[in-house]
């Protein structure tokens, strides 16, 4: 720390941070555009200009950039002196602003407004001609508004260099510069979606949400979880009109940070869709058409099903409302929704956390890992924060140089130029090629048994008590000394495997391998991705059971409570129909229309995340609390209302109870007495417009303010802000900063943790010392033409989002991967299809990183049930084949290193 | 005693002028206004019932930014954006509740493209509150109202249908991306 005097005050601040960083977090306000927390400094739009005095005698000072400035001790700044300078800059960058503002959709939350504002440039004094440009399409998530670019380059610093696309770029120069793709079309980055937030400006607008646009300061917030995936990133939604209209990113500097992937942001579409489940419907039998059902009919009729029958979990439900389920059947009568297997490797999965001496990966700890491997874990698809994550961690290397050479960490442009293409190691195991290939150091195609063995071998060369595996050949005998010998430099190795390949094998072999790291004083980093947002909540609620859907079917059960799952999507379609058509009574409580509802005796009209509240356990066992958003129309009820007389705090506190160490679960939340001078959170901003004309059309006399019975956020704007009471971070806005730059405010440092500190609670922490080992699993190559892997697809595998417009769009309907040569071998010509033993058939695609006798089959995708297919499968060419309506191979996106030939129309 | 009388004759006098004077009103003009048969002059500024105009090409001025519904002290305005097939911003729907306006004129203060404009039509008693809540198409006139010539789209960057990047007020032609002059 260094003393510093910024316009006569004496700071204490960083010197390993810049100038702009140190003094905005100390409370001042500086303008900036280019800089952003995460990306560092390449001082490209002069905004942050300081004057930086010589010594005490020096009144004159010179002009520098505070964003490339490291604070010199007992240096003299005057932010003040420079405030001409800024507007005259800021006046410059404004010439060719459009008078757009009205039709904006950045409007009211927009950066250059602010600063504009900040600076004092307030009348345009150029009479001349703007410059214009032409905007692109740039596929259904992300509006192109070119007009309104001020060039300050964080579009491109984001895409390219900090997400790694390579589709978009800068092109032209000066006056013209222009940033878009090389030719019209969708965006291939996952994590497009950022740039609506990086860009300080309206030049790229969520575009989903402009088709029901409303301003910033209208929307009705809550601080929510993310239920696209395992990675539980926070997220911001708004709702207005009892509509959900956007989802924004909501910091946090353990989970996801800044930044959102595609399927978060833009998958929420369906809580407004036309497949909502908005009513209750009960019938006596499957035959007969269904009638209403009120509210409490439909509870007693639950109450009597619940007497003799069983209940089955979901892992996309929240915690509470699955322990709901469990206390209402009884813990012998409940079990959860997923496969034998999949209950299995989210069991392994806890105890491999509990059990090892590793340290339990965050996103925050990934980003600082300077070696990883992963294993057969497709994360872009499957977890894409992580993926993100991985990006910076290869980084590393660089910021080392950049230490050794002694200069700051802050120096993005700097960094990048010192580091050209070295990055450190990266390896994949995978039976594919994945998006991560581009900074692997290598990557290695194999079967998930294949893999899983390497990995063994691995651990084995690490650490030679591990499990050896024999019989290895030269070529991979070289290859598991230089992966183990990277890894064992590496000051923070990281180890990445999950449920994705659906091989607890590879589990088994990943966390051997982060065990054989432990030397004693370092812990190796290990994370392992599960299937979805609450899978290991669910695995938590059943450590005393082992009753998978796989039991539930074989249980003989005359009645069923489905909690918020689709049985065909867990199990193969035939021992589902099965199962179902043995149930005297079924009844599903569910937020979208489904097929197994369909079938249902008693559908209970469930709320989705957006307006219910709960908690959810990430993959890293990491527990988070979810607020509802709004309030749905009168039928529609919370899962854990239809469930439990208790209220939900009740719930959450029987949660915390039941499960072992999960005591972190009750304190998530202020609790239900919580006020701050009598006054609770508001949902809504203090600008919040027309509360007396929006329900005035159905009666002009305003009913009463709807009430939260969880009393800790108000369906109001009345309440004391985040701003001045740090308990639940709502939406970020702060006097003067009205985008969502104004997190800085909300931060203890800028960029690093909350003041609320509500970064969950870690259920789990490794504290095991003694190294163990799980024994080597030799898995028999399946009988059949074609080993079967799944294959993950980041819009459209999962079932809510898909359910989406704007995700429907990017997605595409099921499809076989394949090498050339068995396409070649089954006479594939380009426009045929594949008729897939024990399902329909479907188009295919080549790609060149497949392994011959294996094939990739999509998980999720519609038109292909990858339960119902064993692990090896007969493939033919199909004889009559038209390609599907849905069938969209233009969006298939994969980066196989060789060219790939994808047939039937799409290109990759 | 004669304090009383006298207070007294003051008291039948004064009356007596009163009526004199009453009487001579009759023939001077007449300063009541016959309302309503008689419409009083309002100035252009007066700020009564709120409308919304349209531009000289005759479109919708209302661009549904949101503006005015923020500026109102009592939220009687609530509109919703949606877009036209051109890429004009309007209001889905756009709803004034008078029973909670207070004609401050905010809204037309804070409106960037002279849509919302407050006219000096003051009549607006209804007998059922519920009347007092007025639609886009009870608001919408056919003309500019008071501002004739502003046309927010002939300034504005955004292209819209007939108006493509560059055709705006004091625009320059679209750049070539692919050019590398200065």
């Amino acid at each position: 720390m260094v003393k510093i005097t910024v316009d006569g005050k004496v700071l204490e601040v960083d010197e390993s941070k810049n100038l702009l960083e140190e003094v905005l977090s100390q409370g001042e306000d500086l303008p900036y555009f280019c800089w952003h927390p995460s990306m560092g400094s390449v001082g490209s739009c002069r905004q942050c200009a300081v004057i930086e005095y010589a010594n005490d005698e020096d009144e004159c000072g010179r002009l520098n950039m505070a964003c490339m400035t490291s604070p010199r001790e007992g240096a003299r700044y005057s932010i003040e002196k420079a405030s001409k300078f800024r507007a005259q800059a800021i006046e410059s960058i404004m010439i060719n602003h459009p008078h757009d503002c009205p039709v904006c959709e950045e409007g009211g939350e927009c950066h250059l407004q602010d600063m504009t504002v900040m600076s004092g440039h307030n009348y345009r004094r150029y009479d001349g001609k703007k410059k214009t440009h032409t905007n692109q399409y740039l596929g259904p998530f992300i509006g192109h508004e070119m007009n309104r670019c001020i060039t300050c380059y964080r579009c491109v610093r984001f895409y390219k260099d900090y997400a790694g696309g390579t589709d978009f770029g800068p092109q032209a120069s000066h006056d013209n510069t222009y940033f878009g793709r090389w030719q019209e079309g969708p965006l291939e980055s996952e994590f497009s979606g950022n740039l609506a937030e990086v860009c300080p400006t309206g030049v790229f607008t969520d575009k989903p949400f402009s088709k029901h646009y409303v301003r910033k300061w209208d929307l009705q917030t809550a601080p929510s979880v993310c239920t696209g995936c395992s990675v539980g990133c926070n997220t911001n939604p708004g709702e207005r009109y009892g509509t959900l209209r956007r989802v924004v990113n909501r910091f946090n500097d353990e989970v996801n940070g800044y930044f959102l992937c595609d399927r978060g942001r833009f998958g929420t579409g369906y809580v407004n869709g036309d497949e909502r489940i908005t009513v209750s419907m009960t019938r006596t039998a499957h035959d007969v058409a269904p009638h209403l059902a009120s509210t409490d009919e439909a509870r007693a009729q639950l109450q009597a099903m619940a007497a003799n029958g069983i209940g089955i979990g979901s892992p996309r439900a929240s915690l509470e409302a699955n322990f709901a389920l469990k206390e209402l059947v009884g813990a012998e009568n409940f079990y959860a929704g997923i496969s034998a297997n999949e209950l299995a490797m989210s069991k392994q999965i806890l105890d491999i956390y509990r059990s090892r001496p590793v340290n339990i990966a965050s996103i925050k700890d990934i980003e600082a890992s300077d070696a990883v491997l992963i294993l057969g874990e497709d994360v872009t698809n499957t977890a894409a924060r992580l993926a993100l994550a991985l990006r910076q961690s290869v980084r590393n290397l660089g910021k080392k140089m950049a230490r050794d050479m002694k200069f700051p960490e802050w120096q993005d442009a700097a960094i990048r130029q010192l580091t050209m293409d070295r990055k450190s190691p990266l390896y994949i195991l995978s039976a594919h090629a994945t998006r991560l290939d581009d900074i692997a150091a290598r990557v290695e195609i194999g079967t998930a048994a294949d893999s899983a063995r390497l990995g063994f071998a691995i651990a084995h060369e690490i650490d030679s008590s591990a499990p050896a595996v024999h019989d290895l050949n030269a070529d991979e005998k070289a290859q598991v000394t230089t992966i183990a010998n990277a890894l064992k430099e590496a000051g923070q190795p990281l180890i990445i495997s999950g449920t994705g390949a659906m091989s607890q094998a590879l589990i088994a072999a990943a966390a051997n391998i982060a065990t054989a790291l432990n030397d004693g004083d370092k812990k190796a980093n290990l994370a392992l991705v599960s299937a979805e947002a609450n899978s290991m909540g669910l695995a938590l609620l059943m450590e005393n059971s082992s009753n998978s859907l796989d039991d539930a079917i074989a249980s003989k059960a005359k009645a069923a409570i489905v909690l918020e799952n689709d049985l065909y999507r867990r199990a193969p379609g035939s021992s589902v129909d099965s199962f179902i058509g043995s149930l005297d009574q079924l009844a599903v409580l569910e937020s979208l229309k489904t097929r197994t509802g369909e079938q249902a005796n008693l559908v209970l009209a469930a709320g989705t995340f957006a307006e219910t509240s709960g908690t959810f356990v990430n993959y890293e066992v990491r527990a988070q609390h979810y607020y509802s958003v709004f309030k749905p129309v009168e039928a529609i009820r919370p899962s854990t209302f239809w469930l439990s007389d208790k209220k939900l705090s009740e719930l959450t506190q029987s949660c915390a109870d039941s499960i072992s160490g999960g005591e972190g679960i009750a304190s998530l939340t202020p609790g239900a007495g919580f006020s701050f001078s009598g006054m609770k959170v508001p949902r809504q901003q203090h600008r919040y417009s027309g509360r007396t004309a929006m329900r005035a059309n159905i009666n002009v006399h305003e009913p009463k303010q709807e009430q939260d019975e969880e009393g800790i956020l108000t369906y109001s704007m009345e309440g004391v802000s985040a701003l001045k009471d740090a308990t639940v971070f709502n939406t970020a806005w702060a006097g003067g900063w009205n985008s969502n730059q104004s997190v800085f405010k909300f931060q203890t440092h800028t960029g690093g943790a909350l003041k609320q500190a509500g970064h969950g609670h870690c259920l789990v922490q490794s504290t095991a010392t003694e190294k163990s080992w799980s024994d080597l699993v030799e898995t028999e190559k399946p009988d059949g033409d074609f080993e079967v892997f799944p294959l993950y697809h980041l819009f459209g595998s999962e079932e809510l989002t898909a359910k989406t417009d704007a995700i429907k769009e990017k997605a595409t309907s099921a499809y076989i991967a394949i090498n050339q040569a068995d396409a070649g071998k089954l006479g594939l010509q380009a426009s045929d299809g594949v008729s897939v033993e024990h399902n329909g058939a479907v188009p295919y695609i080549i790609r060149s990183s497949i392994a011959p006798g294996t094939v990739g089959v999509p998980v999720g995708l519609q038109g292909l049930n990858f339960r119902d297919l064993p692990a090896a499968i007969a493939l033919a060419k199909a004889a009559d084949w038209t390609s599907p309506s849905e069938w969209q191979a233009g969006n298939i996106i994969v980066s196989d290193k060789a060219p790939v030939n994808v047939e039937n129309g799409g290109e990759a | 005693m004669l304090k009383i009388f006298l207070h007294q004759l003051n008291i039948i006098w004064s009356q007596i002028v009163s009526l004199w004077l009453v009487f001579l009103h009759l023939f001077h003009e007449s300063d009541t206004v016959e309302y309503p048969d008689v419409k009083p002059h309002m100035f252009p500024r007066w700020r009564g019932r709120i409308i919304l105009t349209r531009d000289p090409d005759g479109e919708e001025r209302c661009v549904a930014c949101n503006l005015c519904a923020v500026a109102c002290p009592v939220d009687c305005i609530a509109l919703q954006k949606t877009e036209d097939e051109d890429g004009r911003w309007y209001p889905e729907f756009f709803r004034i509740n008078f029973s909670r306006c207070i004609m401050c004129g905010f809204c037309e203060e804070a409106c960037p493209t002279h849509a919302i404009q407050l006219t000096p039509d003051f009549e607006m008693a209804e007998y059922v509150r519920q009347d007092m809540v007025w639609e886009k198409e009870h608001m919408l006139i056919d003309g500019t109202g008071k501002y004739h010539d502003y046309n927010f789209y002939k300034v504005a960057g955004k292209a819209i249908g007939g108006k493509g990047k560059g055709e705006a007020l004091d625009e320059l032609p679209p750049t070539d991306r692919r050019s590398l002059m200065p």
